[in-house]
Order: C-alpha cells, then sequence, then structure tokens
C-alpha cells in the first residue's frame, strides 16, 4: 500500500527457543483504524513492543512515514509520533490525573503554561475533566483506560498503537470509548489496535490482520476475516471450521 | 503557579537567626546542619525527584571537599575559584558515574551498591595517594579573611551556607515546575511508562545526577573551607552518605523542603539525645536510630509529606462540610 504509514515488513524476533513473532508482515494505512487480532499468546503485544522499540527485531524491517525505524530507541519513536497504550496500563501512580498527562504533554511542548493547556484539553476531550485533580492511583480501571490513552494522545502522536484499551471494561464503558477511538481517527490519528472484543473491532476497523504463533495468517475486511475458515480454527481449533460451517448451513 | 514565597521566608527567618544567637557552639551546630542540608538536597535530586536511591554521596562530597583544599594548598588557587572548580568536579563526577551506571542499566539495590562502590574506590585512593596526603589527609592554612573563603566570625559562616542552601531550594523549586523535573519524576514512577511518552530516562537520570553531585560537593567544599582539614575517612567516608540520605527520607523525599526539614531534625534529635544521655555510651546512638524508625514507621513520606497528608485531610474534610451546610 503506497500511503502506508506503518509497514512492518517480515519481522521475527523470538525469546530462547520460543519465536513469538516469526516473519510478520503488516501495515497500517494513513488515517485509517486497522486492528490486530488472534488468540492468547500469537504475540500481538510483542509485535506491538517491537514496533513502539521495547523490543528488539531478530529479522526484519520496520518502516514508519517513509523511514527505516527499526531499532530505535521508544523514545525517538514517540518524537516521531508514535505513541502506544500498555495493555497492562502503567500509571505514573504517585502523580495526580493532570500530572500524569503533562508528561506526554511535555513532549512537543517545552514551556509549562502549554504543557498544562494541552494536558487539561486532552484530560476534558477524554472525559478526565473532573478527575484532573485525583491520584491516578485512585481511578476506577475504565478511568484509567482514558488516562492511558490520555497520556499517549498528549504526546500528539500521528500513530497510535493501541493495547487492548477495551479489555476489563464491562458492555457501558466499551459503548462510551468507541466513538472516543473513532472520533481520534476521525482527527487524522492513524490507528493500530490490539483488540480481543470483536463488537468494537468490527465496528472500528477498516482492515484486520489476524496473528497465531507469530504469522499473519489472514488479512481482510472485518466481516470477511470471520467468515474465514482459517480464523475459526486458530480460535476453536483444528477442524472446527467445518463443524461450525456445517451448523450454521 | 506556585510562588517563591515560602523559600524566601524560610531563609529570611533563617537568616535572622545569627542575630538573636550568639553562641558560637549553637551558632556551629547550625553551621553544620544546614551543611547536611544542603548535602541531603543533592542526594534529594538524584533519589527524591528521580527515584534513584544513592548510598555513595560522599563520592560527591569527598571530590568537593579535597579538589577545593588541594588547589588552595598545592596549585595556590584562590579560594573562591576553587570553590566553584570544586563544584564542577563533583558535577562532572556526577555525569561520569550516572553515564557508566545508567547505561549498564543499574536500577534499585544495585544502583545504590555501584555507588558505594564508587565511593569506597574513591576513599581507598584518596587514603594512599600523595596528592591528598594519603593517611595523614590535607591540612588547610589559617588566614582569615572574605577573600580566602574564611570567616572570623561563626554568622558570616552561617550566612555563606544558609546562601548556598537557598540556591539550592530555588535550584529545586525550578526542577519542579520545569519539563526536566516532570520527566524526572516520571522516570522515577515508572520508567517504561516515561519512555513510552518520549521520555529519554537514561539522559534525563545521568543529567540529576550531575546537579545532584554538584549540589553535594558544595557542601563538601563548605566542608573543608569550615573545618580545614580533611582526611580520606571525612570526606569520603560513609557517614556523608548516610547523614545525605536520611535528611532527605525523614524530611521527605522529592519535595524542596525536605532535606532541609531532615536535616534540622536528625540533627537536633542527635544533639539532644547525646545532652541527655551523654554518659552511656552507645546509648544515644540506639534511642536516636529508634526515633528514626518511629518517624520512618509513623510518616513514610517524611515529615514535609506527612504535612502535606495532615493539610490535605484537613483540606477534604472541609470541603465535605461545606457541600453538607
Amino acid at each position: 500500500m503506497a500511503d502506508a504509514l506503518l509497514a512492518v515488513d517480515r519481522v521475527s524476533c523470538w525469546f530462547g527457543g520460543l519465536k513469538a513473532v516469526d516473519g510478520a508482515s503488516l501495515t497500517a494505512p494513513s488515517g485509517r483504524i486497522t486492528a490486530l487480532i488472534g488468540p492468547n499468546g500469537a504475540g500481538k503485544t510483542t509485535l506491538f513492543s517491537i514496533i513502539s522499540g521495547f523490543v528488539r527485531a531478530r529479522e526484519g524491517a520496520i518502516r514508519y512515514a517513509e523511514q527505516n525505524i527499526t531499532g530505535k530507541p521508544p523514545h525517538e519513536l514517540a518524537r516521531l509520533g508514535i505513541a502506544r497504550t500498555f495493555q497492562i496500563v502503567q500509571p505514573f501512580a504517585g502523580l495526580s490525573v493532570r500530572e500524569n498527562i503533562l508528561v506526554g504533554a511535555h513532549l512537543h511542548h517545552r514551556a509549562r503554561d502549554s504543557a498544562l493547556a494541552v494536558a487539561d484539553r486532552v484530560g476534558r476531550d477524554l472525559g478526565l475533566i473532573d478527575l484532573l485533580d485525583r491520584p491516578a492511583d485512585t481511578l476506577t480501571v475504565a478511568a484509567r483506560k482514558r488516562l492511558e490513552l490520555a497520556r499517549a494522545l498528549a504526546t500528539e502522536p500521528k500513530l497510535l498503537l493501541l493495547d487492548e484499551v477495551l479489555a476489563g471494561l464491562n458492555p457501558s464503558e466499551i459503548r462510551d470509548i468507541v466513538p472516543v477511538i473513532r472520533d481520534l481517527c476521525r482527527r487524522g490519528i492513524t490507528i493500530l489496535m490490539i483488540e480481543h472484543v470483536m463488537q468494537a473491532v468490527m465496528s472500528l476497523a477498516e482492515h484486520v490482520f489476524v496473528l497465531a504463533e507469530g504469522r499473519v495468517i489472514a488479512e481482510g475486511a472485518p466481516a470477511q476475516i470471520a467468515r474465514d475458515p482459517k480464523v475459526v480454527e486458530a480460535y476453536l481449533g483444528h477442524g472446527a471450521a467445518a463443524k461450525w460451517g456445517a451448523s450454521h448451513a | 503557579m506556585k510562588s517563591f514565597a515560602p523559600t524566601a521566608i524560610v531563609i529570611a527567618v533563617l537568616a535572622a537567626v545569627p542575630l538573636v544567637v550568639q553562641s558560637n557552639a549553637t551558632l556551629n551546630f547550625l553551621v553544620v546542619t544546614l551543611m547536611i542540608a544542603l548535602a541531603g538536597q543533592g542526594w534529594n535530586i538524584l533519589g527524591g525527584y528521580g527515584g534513584q536511591y544513592s548510598f555513595g554521596h560522599a563520592a560527591f562530597f569527598g571530590t568537593g571537599a579535597y579538589v577545593t583544599a588541594i588547589l588552595q594548598m598545592r596549585y595556590g588557587v584562590n579560594a573562591w575559584p576553587g570553590f566553584a572548580i570544586g563544584i564542577a568536579a563533583g558535577a562532572a563526577l556526577g555525569a561520569v558515574i550516572g553515564a557508566l551506571t545508567f547505561r549498564s542499566g543499574l536500577r534499585g539495590s544495585y544502583f545504590a551498591l555501584v555507588t558505594l562502590a564508587f565511593a569506597e574506590v574513591l576513599r581507598i585512593v584518596a587514603s594512599v595517594a600523595p596528592i591528598t596526603g594519603a593517611g595523614v589527609g590535607t591540612l588547610m592554612k589559617l588566614e582569615l579573611g572574605a577573600r580566602t573563603f574564611q570567616f572570623q566570625s561563626r554568622a558570616a559562616f552561617y550566612w555563606a551556607i544558609l546562601a548556598l542552601v537557598a540556591v539550592s531550594l530555588v535550584i529545586a523549586e525550578l526542577i519542579e515546575r520545569s519539563r526536566f523535573g516532570t520527566w524526572l519524576v516520571a522516570v522515577r514512577e515508572n520508567e517504561d511508562a516515561a519512555s513510552a511518552l518520549g521520555v529519554d530516562a537514561r539522559k534525563v537520570k545521568t543529567a540529576a545526577m550531575t546537579i545532584s553531585g554538584a549540589i553535594t560537593a558544595a557542601a563538601g567544599c563548605f566542608y573543608a573551607q569550615y573545618f580545614l582539614f580533611i582526611d580520606s575517612g571525612i570526606a569520603y567516608g560513609t557517614w556523608i552518605s548516610v547523614e545525605a540520605l536520611l535528611t532527605a527520607i525523614i524530611g521527605g523525599v522529592g519535595t524542596v523542603f525536605g532535606p532541609l526539614a531532615g536535616a534540622i531534625v536528625v540533627k537536633s534529635l542527635g544533639e539532644a539525645t547525646r545532652l541527655l544521655i551523654g554518659d552511656a555510651p552507645g546509648l544515644d546512638l540506639i534511642i536516636y536510630g529508634a526515633v528514626l524508625v518511629l518517624v520512618i514507621w509513623i510518616m513514610p513520606r517524611g515529615l514535609i509529606g506527612g504535612f502535606v497528608d495532615v493539610r490535605k485531610f484537613f483540606g477534604r474534610k472541609s470541603v465535605r462540610q461545606v457541600r453538607h451546610g
């Protein structure tokens, strides 16, 4: 794809004898929402860690905005416009919500006042306005997820990597946050998301990559992916697709 | 935006003390207390704000002291530039130790142990190297006068160390409200999350250790000027590493006034127990230790942290009353 903001090209990574990511390739087109799904242990988070610079790829290359970013450390990637959230939220526990967001806002705003203005604006956008002075470790799970998102957004990213921001939320909280993510995309931020909540993937993503055992086994539009026998088998086991097809015929 | 008013008030009040207190013994006690507060503030920049607990700040204290003393005694450098070069040497040492330890990714207790090792190596080198006077130590020439940074009156020394403490308080305040300070605290809280937000953790920590080294070295420079004698056990001894971290921890890590408050309490406590039960050898130390444990137990965030908690508690209560009223 010519207009891909991010292109992961045959990336592999292994820990000891375990191949976590095995020649995986994917692209995230500019201004779109792309989803990465797959069963537990498929290597999705490892692939995210490689893209965001926390883990080094042993093989393959990553291109972002027409440049090779393979092996760059996380803070340099953040400066280039790649922000990530963590699957297990990592708030700065001792700081207030505002101070948490401020850390991200300072990336492109050296002056305290303008960074604070950005932090407050992002906090308001994500519905954290009433919680800005609360210590981060007193927040509910849903608010922590929003804070994780807010901090990443405060760095004013071009590419946002979301690692299961919906996990652990109840259906009504998910309904609240889905439009927030859609709105980010509308504002021009390219999104690559790992997600298990299929209802959200279906409604948000335009293109889905399926990772299983470190390999991309399928890609396509969400509806098409959901019918793909290879995908059904990856989730439910060998032969499941045939049975599933038969019972739904 | 927070103002510098509290710092100005505290300094003004402390500056007035020699106008009231004339006793040399008391002034001497206060000078040493402020010197420890300064060393503690240095520790606090790295340990309190950056979360990197050093057990070897003697390395900076001793380097400041030795550089000042040796420049004056062996190279005929004037005391004032000698003092400045001593501070610069502390900063340089901080940058070097920081670059080495943080590059190797040392954290937590490993970092503490390596800093202790650096201080001990310097102590051993200083105890044998001819330039430091080896085991005999370095005795400085008594030459009273403002030009030589040797004052006749204790009050003048008191104001000199108070000025240094004031500068260190302002540095801490400026760090607190700067981007650098925000990033430093973020690294303390969660290094991975900070680097995902664009913080170059290694650079930030090394910068903090440079500033930290400079401030603690200033305390060492002052020690040399004040006592005019140093040896390896004084300059690079564990005592100063412990005093620096203790004052900051008791006072409240990562707060502007923590080290100052901590130094006053720790030093007063030590003095009081020594005076009250001076006869039984060691008993004062036991009581001193027990009280310290108690303070940390009751106020794990230190005196300033405890104060903030109490104020918050009452603040919340009053808000609640307003809502119900």
